[in-house]
């Protein structure tokens, strides 16, 4: 077994152990962990088969963000997670079931597929230069709208997710700044002559 | 490619979206987990995207693969302020309590 050999064993075993773990954890806070873990195996995959650029990506989005984002929410929330596992057992028959099934079918087609020898079409991966220069050389070029497109996409995805989540509490103190700007000398300011001796 | 062949990953892909369904059954209750099982299986994809874009030298797979990959950010943020919000309101996430709109 060759070293590249062995490293997909051993990172794919712990990427799918991980994966299993994500999902069967009693504690939500142990699916995020495990979750990273996933990630960081698939990234390591990823390495492995040579597409460097999307591990780092991988790496950078999923751990750094949508991972602390699940983590931030789950510890944010204060949920029964005790009543949120009934059931578990209950639904365990079935959803091994179509598991098994599914599986069976995928593995199935993944394993009787004829692969034919590579050949090159469309945008081939040149040797000479590396993964992130020929993808992004491919990104800003050929790709470049659906790439904006993407951007896009993000970008409502921000709005979206503000625009939801953000509340106007009454009672709370808080700066206008263009109420401030607005302030006129005569709404705050009273000019009083005072006598001498007398006070105000 | 190297030392590994296709069908390795492609089982290894094929095993990951499995425990993605799988886990999308058995944690019918809790939303945030069945969020995390969308993101395997969205891992998944993009192991098989990214398996087929070496074996075949062709990169457009991979730029394919990190569309997936903005898709899915964007798809999380908007679905953990919609958990957010509906926590606040309701002060429960569970899915069977959804049911405001009688669907």
């Amino acid at each position: 077994m060759s070293a590249e050999l062995f490293l997909f064993w051993l990172m794919g075993a712990v990427c799918v152990a991980s994966a299993v773990m994500v999902i069967s954890a009693k504690n939500p806070v142990h699916s995020v962990l495990f979750l990273i873990l996933c990630f960081f195996n698939a990234a390591g995959l990823f390495v492995l088969i040579g597409a460097e650029f999307l591990a780092m990506v991988l790496v950078v989005v999923y751990v750094g963000a949508v991972a602390v984002l699940f983590m931030f929410v789950v510890m944010m929330l204060d949920i029964n997670f005790v009543r949120l596992r009934e059931g578990f057992i209950e639904y365990l028959p079935v959803g091994a079931l179509v598991g098994l099934v599914l599986l069976a079918e995928l593995v199935l087609v993944a394993g009787t597929w004829a692969f034919r020898e590579p050949v090159a079409t469309g945008v081939a991966a040149v040797e000479a230069v590396d993964n992130t220069r020929a993808l992004g050389r491919l990104l800003y070029t050929e790709h470049f709208l659906v790439f904006q497109i993407a951007g896009v996409v993000l970008l409502v995805a921000i709005i979206g997710a503000i625009a939801l989540t953000l509340r106007e509490r009454v009672g709370v103190k808080r700066q206008d700044v263009a109420r401030q700007v607005h302030r006129r000398r005569e709404e705050t300011l009273v000019l009083e002559r005072v006598e001498p001796g007398k006070g105000v | 490619m190297g030392a590994i062949p296709l069908g390795h990953y492609l089982t290894l892909a094929a095993t990951l979206f499995t425990i993605g369904v799988f886990g999308i059954f058995l944690n019918r209750k809790n939303v945030i987990v069945i969020l995390m099982s969308v993101e395997l299986i969205l891992l998944a994809v993009n192991i098989n995207f990214v398996a087929f874009s070496v074996a075949l030298g062709d990169l457009a797979g991979q730029v394919f693969a990190m569309f997936i990959l903005t898709v899915a950010a964007a798809e999380a943020a908007i679905g953990l302020a919609i958990v957010v919000v509906y926590f606040r309101n309701r002060g429960s996430i569970e899915v069977e309590d959804i049911n405001l709109m009688r669907g």
